[in-house]
């Protein structure tokens, strides 16, 4: 394959964006076209070299496999991929994904679909517990075989992404097909011209999704926070790596996703001087114990889960993102007219506050975790794959 | 905590439990009595650390390192042998060791006694120094391993053995008493060794005699008490170094 | 012996301008500039002169410059003036030749070949003056997780100690003894005012800086001056000292001479005595014996104080910071070459330890690969001359900077080097009283506040354009430096790209 042009990982690649998403906190399920008429509307926000979406609830009657989206740039990588999946994982299903010819898009990959267990005794022997098992044969594929990426790894949920304008993208991925309890869309402004697809956003691991706009200054510190802790910041974007913050806060030590958004977007000193001494005292230690998870610059997020969708705001609120209600229907938009086209009687349509988390939760969850313990438990042993018996060798 | 006309006296075991545990429980009994006793000792480090005046710890069992580190004027007894550093920069107060201690002991003390009733290790009495009135004294009834006062500052050492090599290097202030006269060889050139005289037996004294009441029963004998027939070394400049720069 | 040392200034007086008041003479400790008495002009023993520039800044009607001495050398880049004056002056008395403050050597400063970075358009800049811009550091060891019970907004897990800096810098170790008692007043008010913190040296603390002790880093060194329980818990921190920047690996004499009233009651020790640091802590071998002196610290202390390791930036300084804080530091200190020191040995000034950026880049670096950068504080310091240097510091992975040099010349220091002779025209480094009044603590306070509160404001325009608020995001980001005019190596181990890149 020629290598046309720097593509993420190479080098980093500052971007500007459009992001939008659609919940039902019951849980009903709605199709794909108030995602797309949303993030269409915002076409200005983007420029053409990136698109795509994040939904959840899409693979109900595969809801405890993982559902593996992968694009291929060649027949080998597809090849290899299969081969190693059969190795580490136990395949119920397997697809080609339904796509749709659209114009404007050019030398589209091919995009394929496995429904996957972890191969019991291989996740046993790892000492890795699942999601750790998961995430690393994800991090292996997208790292080692050429030409393979994996757009989403998480359960009942998928990522559909490429290189182009949402609304085309979504068109490609036949979107208004999937029916979803959560959407979220991104149209993407990246600062060059990246043309692959596995680039484009939303970002993904395991179940966690992010769609994001804006650039974060505390990049490099945040960074080289979360690889001290094996995630490998591979495509060197903010996205990636506020996924990676949300995974350590919420996934290893415990935390809940709201809690993990404030760290991220702390209370400013002169607040915290200001509170009672207890309450001083506790955003004090979150702040001193995480002061590297917090992000600086603009940036709002919508970060999508198996919980629900949490959107946040930078502390400064340097970037726009909206939120609307009707009913069990929760709307965000990087712009209003993005939630009105869609819902035009949306009720207090707001802008999220900067460093106030706003949680869209599915009602169901929001009832386990309220009869739930609020103490937490971090995992916090060493990982199985940092030791070994050997030195390591030099790569020659 | 006087009870009945008689300081409150606690016991506490320590087993093998780890040092802050171990270090929490014995403040907690130091609180509430004035002698403490601890058994089964199993190598807890800091016992006694900064412990006042008024307060005394016997100890069973052979304590940790930098046991009565920082002491300040209480009494720490061990009934058996001590590991290294005891008395680590301690200010007042007094160590008695009913057996032998290990290395460093009495490093940068500058107050108190440390009393060893058998051999001490390597570089004990290590930069002790002496400081307005407090002049701290460590006395060993055996043998000394190397360095005995290296960079001695202030103070009184008093070794009834035989001593080690590298006796006194670096001492700048202060007095090692020796029973057994060393070998003028090892002796350095910046260092003085003479006869103890009159004045130093005046000295010497009174420690001879503590040390009878602390050890003699144990020992089965008593050592002389008059302070007389010892060697002297001290250093032969307070300012060792004075000549050593080019100015 | 015929003394061959050469006069390294000269004393240039303009006769026209000078009004022979006599400032000059009085203002000489080194008795340079004498008058003759019956004309009243003045002469100057130009042998004498240090360029301390105490006349030349008292001079009122500016008539006193002091210039190199103008003699050439003998032409050979081998044998320079300096290397035979050394020579000279070690064949005449057999000595170890001693120097002070930091090293002269022409080695590599690094700071100087990076350049920061700042936001245009896909970020914005933020201005400092309008929006929030936070510089508080807290500085001690945490856990790498919290336990914590959300609904109640508590913290379960037990917090270390920290100590809070309301700037990113502090005022490293000089003790009393090296420094006058008023330089170390004035540093103290200064670190009170400030939000931040002196550091006693391994002096002990005197009896009238106790009250600043909430301000105060008391350090704990070979000698143990000064130290006892009492003092460990004056202070905010603890700092075990095993090495300097200046002088790794050896230990330190102060000469009997300088042990004054004051400074035996305050150390502890005999006066007219020299006062002896050994090289290394005597129950340091290894290091778990470090571990062993950090927990005596926090017993004696019962675990309310933080404890900091302060080493010299050596060949193997990432390892040994990651040892020191497996072993218990809370705060790791790393002290770069060029680091001042009231005195030692030039030879080892000159020539012993390795830049403090690439110490303390290979020190953050190897703790994240170990998983345990942001369980420890790291501080570093060693020629930090300005608020650039302690924005790339934090940018290469500081949690914080000492400085000492530079809050010195705020006092009035001109960097004579001669520190080590006790004869100070500025009352900084002496005892002697006729000296020390020269240092006002007050307004050498005010001088050191203002420094400071400046470089803040520069810190925070610099964060700001980087489009950064808080220096939190600042930490260990190196994506905000770029090298200028090093090898890939260096860049290498620095951990950033080159400029354009």
């Amino acid at each position: 394959m020629p290598k046309t042009a720097i593509r993420e990982g190479d080098v980093r690649i500052p971007s500007g964006c459009a992001i939008a998403g659609i919940m039902d906190r019951s849980g009903v399920r709605h199709d794909g076209g108030d995602i797309l008429r949303s993030i269409e509307l915002m076409h200005d926000r983007s420029n053409g070299l990136g698109g795509g979406f994040a939904a959840y609830g899409i693979y109900p009657e595969y809801r405890e496999l993982y559902a593996f989206h992968v694009m291929y740039e060649t027949h080998e990588a597809r090849v290899a991929t299969e081969a190693y999946l059969d190795v580490y994982f136990m395949s119920e299903k397997q697809e080609r994904i339904p796509t749709e010819p659209v114009p404007s898009i050019k030398n589209p990959p091919d995009v394929w679909r496995y429904f996957v267990a972890p191969h019991p005794m291989r996740m046993n022997m790892s000492g890795l517990d699942e999601s750790e098992y998961v995430m690393r044969h994800v991090f292996h594929i997208n790292s080692q075989i050429e030409g393979a990426f994996v757009a989403s790894s998480g359960k009942d949920m998928g990522a559909f992404k490429g290189v182009g304008y949402p609304e085309d993208i979504g068109e490609f991925y036949r979107i208004g097909d999937y029916r979803a309890w959560a959407w979220t869309a991104h149209g993407r402004f990246p600062t060059n011209t990246p043309g692959w697809w596995g680039g484009a956003h939303p970002f993904t691991l395991l179940n966690w999704s992010v769609v994001h706009n804006g650039e974060i200054s505390s990049y490099d510190a945040n960074r080289r926070y979360v690889e001290q802790f094996g995630y490998d910041c591979e495509l060197q974007t903010d996205t990636e790596v506020i996924t990676y913050l949300f995974d350590l806060l919420c996934r290893r030590h415990g935390l809940s996703q709201e809690l993990a958004a404030r760290i991220m977007t702390a209370p400013s000193w002169d607040e915290i001087d200001r509170m009672p001494p207890d309450r001083a005292k506790f955003e004090t230690d979150l702040r001193v114990t995480y002061s590297s998870a917090l992000v600086n610059g603009p940036f709002s997020v919508i970060l999508g889960s198996e919980e629900g969708l949490l959107a946040i705001n930078d502390r400064l609120k340097l970037r726009a993102l909206m939120v609307g209600e009707k009913g069990s229907m929760v709307y965000f938009a990087s712009e209003q007219a993005a939630i009105e086209v869609v819902c035009p009687d949306a009720e207090n349509i707001r802008p999220v506050e900067g460093g106030i988390p706003f949680v869209a939760q599915l009602d169901e969850v929001a009832r386990r975790k309220g009869l739930a313990a609020c103490e937490n438990s971090p995992v916090l042993n060493p990982l199985a794959h940092e030791v070994g018996v050997q030195p390591k060798r030099r790569e020659a | 905590m006087i009870m009945g006309g008689q300081p409150v006296k606690a016991c506490v075991s320590l087993g093998t439990s780890h040092f802050q545990k171990a270090n929490q429980r014995v403040r907690a009994a130091l609180a509430a009595a004035d002698v403490v006793e601890l058994h089964d000792v199993f190598a807890q480090r800091y016992l006694g650390c900064a412990l006042d005046a008024g307060k005394k710890l016997d100890i069973f069992g052979t304590p940790g390192n930098d046991m009565a580190c920082f002491l300040d004027g209480g009494e720490v007894e061990v009934h058996g042998n001590v590991q290294d550093q005891i008395g680590n920069t301690m200010n007042a107060g007094r160590i008695v060791v009913h057996g032998r201690c290990g290395d460093a002991a009495g490093y940068a003390m500058r107050g108190g006694e440390i009393f060893v009733r058998d051999d001490c290790g390597w570089r004990v009495g290590i930069h002790m120094k002496q400081y307005e009135g407090r002049r701290p004294v460590v006395f060993i009834g055996g043998d000394a391993g190397d360095f005995l006062g290296e960079y001695m500052a202030g103070g009184v050492i008093v070794l009834l053995g035989k001593a080690g090599k590298h006796l006194g290097t670096g001492m700048h202030g202060g007095v090692i008493y020796l029973k057994a006269p060393p070998d003028p060889g090892l002796i350095s050139d910046s260092l003085v060794l003479e006869k103890a005289d009159e004045a130093d037996a005046e000295v010497l004294s009174p420690l001879m005699c503590a040390y009878n009441r602390l050890f003699a029963e144990e020992r089965g004998a008593a050592v002389d008490e008059s302070g007389e027939g010892f060697w002297r070394l001290r250093p032969a400049s307070s300012r060792p170094y004075a000549s050593m720069y080019a100015q | 012996m015929l003394d061959y040392a050469l006069p390294r200034f000269k004393v240039l007086r303009d006769e026209a301008l000078c009004v022979k008041c006599g400032v000059c003479e009085r203002s000489c400790a080194n008795e340079v500039h004498r008058s003759d008495g019956a004309s009243g002009k003045f002469a100057a023993n130009h042998v004498a002169c240090v360029n301390c520039q105490r006349c030349v800044v008292m001079c009122p009607v500016r008539a006193l410059a002091i210039a190199n001495w103008p003699q050439v050398d003998c032409g050979s880049t081998n044998w320079t003036l300096g290397y035979m004056q050394d020579i000279a002056k070690q064949s005449q008395t057999g000595g170890v030749l001693l120097a002070s403050m930091g090293s002269t050597q022409p080695l590599p400063i690094y700071w100087d070949h990076l350049l920061l970075n700042a936001s245009q358009v896909t970020n914005p800049s933020i201005d400092p003056l309008r929006e929030p811009m936070e510089t508080r550091v807290f500085l001690g060891s945490r856990p790498s997780a919290l336990k914590v019970n959300e609904r109640e907004r508590t913290v379960i897990t037990e917090m270390p100690p920290q100590i809070k800096l309301d700037v990113p810098l502090m005022f490293s170790a000089m003790s009393f003894g090296s420094v006058s008692l008023n330089a170390q007043k004035a540093l103290a008010m200064a670190a009170e005012k400030l939000g931040t913190f002196f550091n006693t040296g391994e002096g002990g603390l005197h009896r009238e800086l106790e009250r600043y002790g909430e301000h105060a880093i008391v350090q704990v060194a070979s000698g143990r001056f000064g130290v006892d329980a009492h003092y460990l818990n004056a202070g905010a921190m603890i700092e075990i000292k095993i090495g300097q920047g200046a002088k790794p690996g050896i230990g330190g004499h102060l000469p009997g001479e300088k042990i004054s009233g004051e400074v035996s009651r305050t150390r502890m020790i005999p006066q007219g005595t020299d006062a002896i640091s050994p090289a290394p802590h005597h129950d340091i071998y290894s290091i778990e014996d470090l571990k062993q002196l950090i927990f005596s610290l926090k017993e004696a202390t019962l675990y309310r104080k933080p404890v900091a390791v302060k080493i010299a930036a050596v060949h193997n300084a990432a390892a040994i910071a990651s040892g020191m804080a497996r072993a218990g530091a809370d705060v790791i200190v790393v002290d770069g070459f060029r680091g001042g020191t009231g005195a030692a040995p030039k030879r080892i000034r000159d020539s012993v330890g390795i830049p403090i950026e690439l110490a303390l880049a290979a020190i953050d670096q190897r703790l994240r690969d170990e998983g345990i950068r942001s369980t420890v504080s790291v501080v570093a310091g060693g020629s930090i001359r300005s608020s650039a240097d302690i924005v790339r510091a934090v940018a290469l992975g500081a949690d914080a900077a000492y400085i000492a040099s530079a809050a010195l010349i705020a006092m009035g220091c001109h960097q004579c080097q001669d520190c080590s002779r006790g004869r100070c025209n500025w009352g900084i480094a002496t005892q002697d009283p006729r000296l020390t009044k020269r240092l006002n603590p007050e307004e050498g306070a005010e001088r050191v506040v203002n420094l400071v509160r400046a470089w803040n404001h520069e810190i925070q325009e610099m964060m700001g354009g980087m489009g950064i608020n808080a220096i939190d995001s600042l930490r260990g980001n190196r994506l905000m430096l770029r090298g200028v005019g090093i090898n890939e190596k260096e860049l290498d181990i620095l951990g950033v790209k080159h400029a354009g890149e």
